[in-house]
């Protein structure tokens, strides 16, 4: 998940295996282009310029049509994020709950708003569409395991656990 | 058909949407995504209209007009208020973002969305946010990008995806923040990039050439001309300003070159500009080599010549394929016919007659551009068609759609629905076989390709020939491999409807040619309506053909050396016919030796005399370009003093000479006299006179202006060497004025010195010159076509041949690789091409560069008859084994090729 | 209540996981797919499910067997056929298909193998957003499970029927719920919704027939095939056939999601299941269905929430899943906030939603703010108008417009306020989104 990781921007092995499962599941390449972009951000955190020439090189598909692709979606970020991302559901049954007051938290306790990550790498934090989990609303999901309904004071011990002590 | 258009019943077309109709009526209905050549989506939503189901619906839909197809009856308004308020609404929309810097964009005054902006009536702002802002990307020597007048109509990327077939452009992010862009700054990589300048209806890319010596639109005088940077003859404006040529620009010809032109084209222009082109006569004052040229002027240069000439016999005169009909056949009269050589190269000379011969005397008729696109299935041999005859690699790009598109109709999706036949086709593609030398920017929609020598590919040909009919001979030899390749070509060509066989001369081997005859031929004589489209080399490579002339082979050896003849060449670097020992020796035979050209080519130091010529930019002529069209062009600048049409020169030197041949000559002054007398003496060439209007020719009394009535400054213009206004050049070659005054009617086709409505400022004015959108220009298309097929002329197919391709031991066969960017000679004195140009090399397949024990980049000695060089190596996994390529970026010396060449690694230093 | 009532949800247990292959089979499951496949021709099938009168659970409430009946059948269809599951939820205020697909996979895999028999599609593909990491988790593990037991794969119980099931994760787009622009995405290409026709059930996936359902529509097939048509007509209590997911979210005492029968009131399901409103708060107004669905108020409460019924009073169906507006709450900044999702969620592909949808996000945001005019209202009911429904390519933009238009009838004066006192009277709620 490292942005240093980013100098050893050629794929692994694993993860052309991982793509190449993937893609034998579509008649055309590029049916699997963007799985194959998750993939590789799942484990690097973003995708930089030089992944995303790589995975386009692999997968066989031209880069700006790659590109394309990665700057259409919510969650192919192609600028680097923090170790940990912070999804903040910024929908209506969330605002209606209160979603406001946990984004303030959030920026009072690491000192980041809505679309920027920490000065130390650590956590990121984003706000979302609806997370489809309007009965737990206010609700944001971390990294991928969804929290709700949250308090300011459950929101705070969550970052403790998982963001802030969570292993880097 | 009929439609109701508010109120009013019209005739329409059934197989058109309601945009389509509503602007071939002659209504001004706004749109942005449309486009004639691309078709409807549906994205802009500008062309609202109301449509009502019958007479008694008063409360009607908003319907896309691009999106509804015109239908018996169909009723609607367009000046409905709710529909003019939708329209209104959408260019509100549009402007949100849009900058107001129409002041200081290039596009202002010619700009689309200008255009509809005014149309639509939306004149205030009510959008109270700042602008979205993007950061420019750097594209290349040839368009400027400024995203941030983006009006996101999408047109930029169909047009390079879908129609150009290029990847490094596309529509990044979503919503209110899209960019149409490259993923990272860099050239634009499509041959064809430059369309975007007029296909975008803003200012997001504009024309960098143009930029540097800007003029708006309606300060240029523009005029009706021709390319002549390949054979196609595509039809272009050229605009000018104050003796500097600024841009080309599409001049639409339904059958040639549509909407598009290729980046060579457009770009090429700037040679006309270049500052070491040829502007005044120049005399060899002493007949040592080392003398130079001095300028003199042209009074002082005949008289000079006059006293040279008094006492010689003979006048030899070599002619050229990149200049015009006339001029040559000035030339050729000047010399008689025994003593004009074409100018081309022994290959050219034979490529080009056989070209003229297949044509003329064949069954099977030259295709247009258009014909082309419309081709169900389609052949290429040995051509690499986007570096030699760019604008058909375009058109058959299309055709591979043509018969998957048959399907259409059973699903009820009209042609011009292109969002739904996109769908629906779902990238299938028609039969399209490739066999080159090497891998073509084509490959991509091609159903099968194969790279061969080009004798191989000739054979292939031949073997196809004979699978589809058996009367046509059999190739030599047909290896096991080959049968099925062969068999599946001959199967897709014979069950197609509409199929083309597409050939040059860019490999050097003649039999590629006779190869794609045979085919055609072939198929003719199964009945099958076959096209054929050549590449022949240059722009009047056709024309020059039909003028007959001989070649070098057939040269004045035999002509006994006694006196020396005297010796004109017609626009020609001859170091690009001739090798230059044997040009050399060839040279010094004559005295003295008299070059009409306007490009400082190598030859000049061996001429004695030297006359500045009009190029084609600036000068009024006809060519003939590969179907066999003679177009004319006029000339888009006032003549410099001392500069001449080379058939004014011609006859000038005729009249000096006073020979009794050139009696007819020596009193022309009108191309008109010219043409008659070429009408006389060739019967193929009777119709020449009609190719445009003659000089005589007025709309009530006026000429027609190549200024628009707006063209401003006139009286400023010459203001550093007089503040009087002089009179307006004149201009008797053509019904054409060099002025603002004139007549505002629409002139017949051939002379539309621009388009411009009222309203309409940009070239999306042409609708108004067509009586169907995407139709042919009022008034019949430009130009005349020559050579039509001999339909019951028995077939005599081409026999032998070439046997197959055996490897010699220590040797490749160097074959040419011609480029889009540097081969043609004066399109590579443009500044902005010159960035394009390749690097020179020799092209390897790896397995065959590993043979040879060389190495990517390395330095390499190529030797062949008449050429020794050493060369970077490149390799290339497409380029067919035993081969090697020469790919010559901008030296124009002459190789004769395919030839037998010996590789060696060079020393490294 | 019995599990008869409930069959989408009778097995799923809300804090456990979800059903393992062996008990589903021993409460029943597949065993409709064995019969079918027995005896059943594909034609029959679809019979069925036209009989039973199943209307899309997706938003627009397209009956089921006649959305197949246009898919080319025979052997002189096109082929390969496919499937499409769409699990994109994604419009604000749904969470039923989550349920579905975390509590019950195999049942979801089930009404798949149906709908694929009924229309021959060899291959499925589910079209899961990236957020619901452990619905996709409960599908692969419950496909593995299917596959290893012969329920999917090739030629089933002997039948000659082949059918493959993949899982496409998407990134998380709006749009890629549209059913043409998830074709688009599937696809890899840019995703902005097809021009019909031609209609997927004829040229889908790769040009190729294709038939896009929602994962409620599907699951609901294992019983219509297991119990009759007959049985599911019953189930519904109006005109409309079987049971709905509904749901709340909002200041209700217990927000959820119920199955109940396909009609059931609006009063009933805030009052009964939902538990009415919370401490302090009381009813305003509601969205029936999702994000994209015009208000009810007070008066419609005895509305039933079925196809007809809502579109008679001016809303929809939609999703069924209901968004609850509290009377603490500023409407002009929930419709704000419901504009700035579809501004942000318009593919851009045509031009009334892409810089329409922020203006009015914008305008919006300039009431909430003080910086209102009373001409922004003309403006605002100009968009409803000119991105209403034919005016976009899609329906993204008119289902934006539809709470909008809705809020303007309703709210007017809320509207207005914001106006006349230059900012929002709900100062609590002023700084939101
Ligand atoms: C903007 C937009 C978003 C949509 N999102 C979804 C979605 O997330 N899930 C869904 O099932 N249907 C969605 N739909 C509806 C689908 O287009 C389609 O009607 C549905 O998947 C058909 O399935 P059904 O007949 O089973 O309801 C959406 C429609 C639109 C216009
Ligand atoms: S309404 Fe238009 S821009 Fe909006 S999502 Fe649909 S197609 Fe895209
Ligand atoms: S021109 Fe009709 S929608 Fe764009």
């Amino acid at each position: 998940m490292r942005n240093d990781e980013h100098s050893r921007s050629i794929l692994t092995e694993e993860e052309k295996d991982m793509i190449d499962e993937e893609l034998s599941h579509y008649p055309t390449k590029q049916a699997g282009a963007v799985e194959a972009l998750m993939i590789v951000q799942r484990r690097r955190g973003w995708i930089s310029d030089e992944l995303l020439l790589a995975v386009a090189d692999h997968v066989g598909i031209a880069p700006a049509e790659l590109d394309r692709s990665a700057t259409f979606y919510n969650l192919i970020f192609r600028q680097p994020v923090g170790q940990h991302v912070v999804l903040v559901c910024d929908s209506v049954s969330c605002w209606l709950m209160g979603a406001d007051r946990l984004r303030k938290r959030l920026q009072s306790c690491l000192g980041i708003g809505a679309g920027e990550t920490s000065a130390d790498g650590r956590v990121t934090v984003l706000p979302n569409v609806c997370l489809g989990a309007c009965d737990r609303a206010p609700a944001v999901m971390i990294d991928e395991t969804l929290h709700g309904p949250l308090t300011e004071h459950e929101l705070d011990r969550l970052l403790d656990s998982h963001v802030l002590q969570g292993a880097r | 058909m009929t439609i109701h258009v508010d109120g009013r019943p019209l005739q329409a077309d059934p197989g058109r949407n309601l945009l389509e109709s509503c602007l071939s009526l002659g209504f001004d209905l706004p749109y942005f995504c449309w486009h004639p050549a691309m078709g409807s989506v549906g994205a802009c939503r500008q062309c609202a209209v109301k449509q009502f189901k019958d007479e008694s619906d008063t409360n009607g839909l908003i319907v896309m007009a691009c999106m509804t197809p015109s239908t018996e009856g169909a009723r609607i308004s367009i000046e409905d208020p709710e529909a003019r308020n939708f329209r209104a609404s959408v260019i509100e929309w549009l402007m949100l973002n849009h900058p107001h810097d129409c002041p200081v964009c290039d596009e202002g005054g010619e700009c689309h969305l200008q255009d509809m902006t005014v149309m639509t009536g939306h004149v205030s702002r009510r959008y109270r946010e700042s602008k979205r802002t993007y950061r420019n990307q750097y594209l290349g020597p040839f368009v400027t990008h400024e995203m941030n007048r983006c009006i996101q109509c999408y047109r930029c990327v169909r047009f390079y995806r879908d129609i150009a077939g290029g990847e490094d452009l596309n529509a990044f992010g979503s919503r209110d923040r899209l960019y149409f862009g490259r993923m990272q700054d860099g050239t634009l990589e499509s041959e064809f990039s430059g369309n975007l300048v007029e296909i975008c209806p803003t200012g997001v890319f504009t024309d960098k050439t143009l930029s540097r010596h800007y003029s708006r639109k309606w300060d240029m005088q523009s005029t009706p001309s021709i390319c002549s940077h390949c054979s196609l003859g595509c039809n272009v404006h050229l605009a000018e300003r104050a003796g500097i040529m600024r841009r080309v620009t599409n001049r639409y010809h339904r059958r040639v070159n549509g909407y598009f032109l290729c980046d060579r084209g457009r770009f090429g222009y700037e040679y006309v500009n270049h500052p070491r082109r040829l502007r005044r006569p120049a005399v060899r004052t002493s007949q040592t080599n080392s003398a130079s040229l001095v300028a003199v002027s042209s009074s002082e240069a005949l008289a000079t010549l006059r006293a040279r000439l008094s006492e010689k016999k003979r006048i030899i005169g070599v002619g050229s394929p990149r200049a015009s009909l006339e001029s040559n056949y000035a030339l050729r009269a000047l010399v008689g016919g025994e003593h004009f050589f074409s100018g081309m190269s022994e290959a050219e000379h034979h490529h080009a007659a056989l070209i003229l011969r297949i044509l003329k005397d064949g069954p099977a008729p030259s295709w247009s551009i258009q014909d082309v696109e419309q081709a169900d299935a389609a052949l290429i041999l040995g051509e690499d068609l986007v570096h030699t005859a760019p604008r058909l690699a375009l058109a058959l790009r299309q055709s591979v759609r043509e018969q998957p598109m048959e399907q259409l109709d059973r699903l009820n999706i009209p042609r011009w629905q292109d969002a739904a036949v996109r769908t629906a086709l779902h990238g299938q593609r028609g039969p399209l076989y490739i066999v080159t030398v090497t891998g073509t920017s084509l490959d991509g929609v091609a159903t099968r390709t194969f790279h061969a020598s080009p004798g191989d590919i000739a054979r292939l040909g031949c073997a196809v020939a004979h699978e589809i009919c058996h009367d046509a001979p059999k190739s030599s030899e047909v290896l096991p491999g080959e049968t099925a390749l062969i068999r599946e070509i001959a199967e897709a060509l014979a069950s197609a409807k509409r199929p083309v066989i597409v050939a040059g001369v860019g490999t050097g081997e003649a039999w590629v040619v006779k190869a794609a005859a045979n085919v055609a031929w072939a198929l003719r004589r199964r009945g099958i309506a076959a096209g054929l489209a050549f590449a022949p080399q240059e722009c009047n490579t056709l024309g020059l053909s039909l003028l007959g002339g001989r070649s070098f082979e057939q040269d004045a050896a035999a002509v006994a050396d006694q006196d020396r003849d005297a010796l004109v060449i017609l626009e020609n670097d001859l170091h690009r016919r001739l090798e230059t020992a044997a040009l050399n020796r060839w040279l010094k035979r004559f005295d003295p030796v008299i070059v009409i050209d306007h490009v400082d080519a190598a030859l000049h130091d061996q001429a004695d005399f030297l006359f500045p010529a009009s190029p084609i930019a600036c000068s009024d002529g006809t060519l003939v370009n590969n179907e066999g069209r003679a177009q004319r062009f006029f000339s888009a600048m006032a003549k410099e003093p001392e500069v001449r049409e080379s058939w004014q020169w011609i006859r000038d030197i005729g009249c000096i000479a006073s020979r009794e041949s050139v009696k007819s000559t020596v009193n022309w002054t009108s191309l008109e006299q010219i043409h008659a007398a070429i009408a006389d003496e060739f019967p193929l060439l009777r119709r020449i006179g009609e190719a445009a209007p003659p000089a005589q020719f007025r709309i009530s009394d006026q000429k027609v202006p190549r200024a628009p009535h707006r063209f401003s400054g006139r009286t400023a213009l010459p203001v550093l060497e007089t503040i009087h206004e002089p009179q307006p050049p004149d201009d008797p070659e053509s019904p054409l004025a060099f002025s603002m005054e004139g007549t505002p009617r629409q002139p017949p086709s051939p002379v539309i010195p621009f388009f411009w409505s009222s309203g309409w400022n940009s070239n999306e004015a042409v609708n108004k010159f067509q009586d169907e959108v995407g139709g042919p220009l009022r008034n019949e298309d430009a130009g005349v076509r020559l050579l039509e097929p001999q339909s019951h002329a028995g077939i005599r197919f081409f026999e032998n041949a070439p046997p197959r391709y055996e490897r010699r031991n220590n040797q490749l066969l160097l074959v040419p690789l011609p480029r889009l960017f540097g081969s043609e000679e004066l399109s590579a004195r443009a500044s902005a091409i010159q960035e394009r140009i390749p690097k020179t090399a020799v092209v390897l397949h790896p397995r065959e560069a590993e043979r040879f024990g060389l190495r990517q980049g390395q330095s390499v000695d190529v030797s062949a008859p008449g050429f020794v060089r050493r060369l970077t190596l490149e390799t290339d996994e497409t380029m067919a084994g035993g081969l090697a390529g020469l790919l010559l970026g901008n030296e124009g010396a002459y190789v004769s090729l395919p030839a037998w060449a010996t590789l060696r690694g060079a020393p490294s230093t | 209540m019995t599990i008869d009532d409930r069959p989408l949800t009778g097995l799923i247990r809300r804090h456990g996981p979800p059903p393992t292959l062996s008990e589903y089979e021993e409460r029943g499951g597949y065993a409709s797919i064995r019969a079918m496949l027995g005896d059943m021709t594909p034609e029959e099938v679809q019979r069925e499910v036209t009989d039973s009168n199943l209307r899309g659970r997706g938003g627009a409430g397209f009956p089921t067997g006649k959305k197949w009946s246009f898919v080319p059948m025979g052997v002189d269809a096109p082929r390969p056929k496919y499937l499409v599951v769409n699990a994109d939820e994604m419009e604000p205020g749904s969470f039923k298909d989550r349920l579905l697909l975390e509590g019950h996979p195999h049942q979801l895999i089930e009404g798949i193998i149906i709908a694929a028999y009924a229309i021959q599609a060899e291959y499925a593909y589910i079209f899961v957003r990236w957020a619901y990491r452990s619905s996709v988790t409960a599908l692969e593990r419950a496909l593995r499970e299917a596959r290893e037991a012969g329920l999917l794969g090739h030629d089933l119980f002997g039948s000659g029927f082949n059918l493959t099931v993949h899982i496409h994760t998407s990134a998380g787009r709006y749009i890629c719920g549209e059913e043409t622009a998830l074709l688009n995405a599937l696809e890899g290409h840019a995703v902005i919704p097809r021009a019909k026709p031609p209609y997927p059930q004829v040229c889908g996936l790769w040009g190729k027939p294709t038939i896009v359902q929602n994962v409620e529509t599907l699951c609901n097939l294992p019983h219509i095939l297991t119990h009759g048509a007959e049985w599911y007509n019953d189930l519904g209590q109006g005109k409309d056939a079987g049971t709905k997911l509904y749901a709340v979210s909002g200041r209700v005492r217990r927000p959820g999601v119920w199955e109940l029968p396909i009609g059931t009131t609006v009063r009933e399901i805030l009052e009964n299941h939902a538990g009415g409103m919370q401490e302090g708060y009381a009813f305003r107004a509601m969205q029936p269905g999702g994000g994209s669905t015009g208000f009810l108020t007070e008066e419609h409460l005895d509305v039933a929430m079925d196809f007809e019924s809502l579109s008679s009073v001016g809303s929809r169906l939609g999703t069924g899943t209901a968004i609850v507006l509290d009377d603490r709450t500023c409407p002009v900044g929930f419709v704000r906030n419901l504009e700035h999702f579809f501004a942000q969620e318009s593919c851009g592909w045509c031009t009334p939603c892409r810089d329409g949808l922020p203006w009015v996000e914008r305008l919006l945001g300039a009431l909430d703010s003080g910086n209102g005019r009373p001409q922004d209202m003309d403006i605002l009911e100009r968009h409803v108008t000119f991105l209403g429904p034919g005016r976009t390519y899609c329906a993204h933009a008119p289902g934006a417009m539809e709470p909008l238009k809705s809020a303007l009838q309703h709210f007017r004066s809320d509207f207005d306020r914001h106006i006349a006192e230059r900012g929002c009277p709900w100062r609590s709620h002023a700084t939101a989104r």
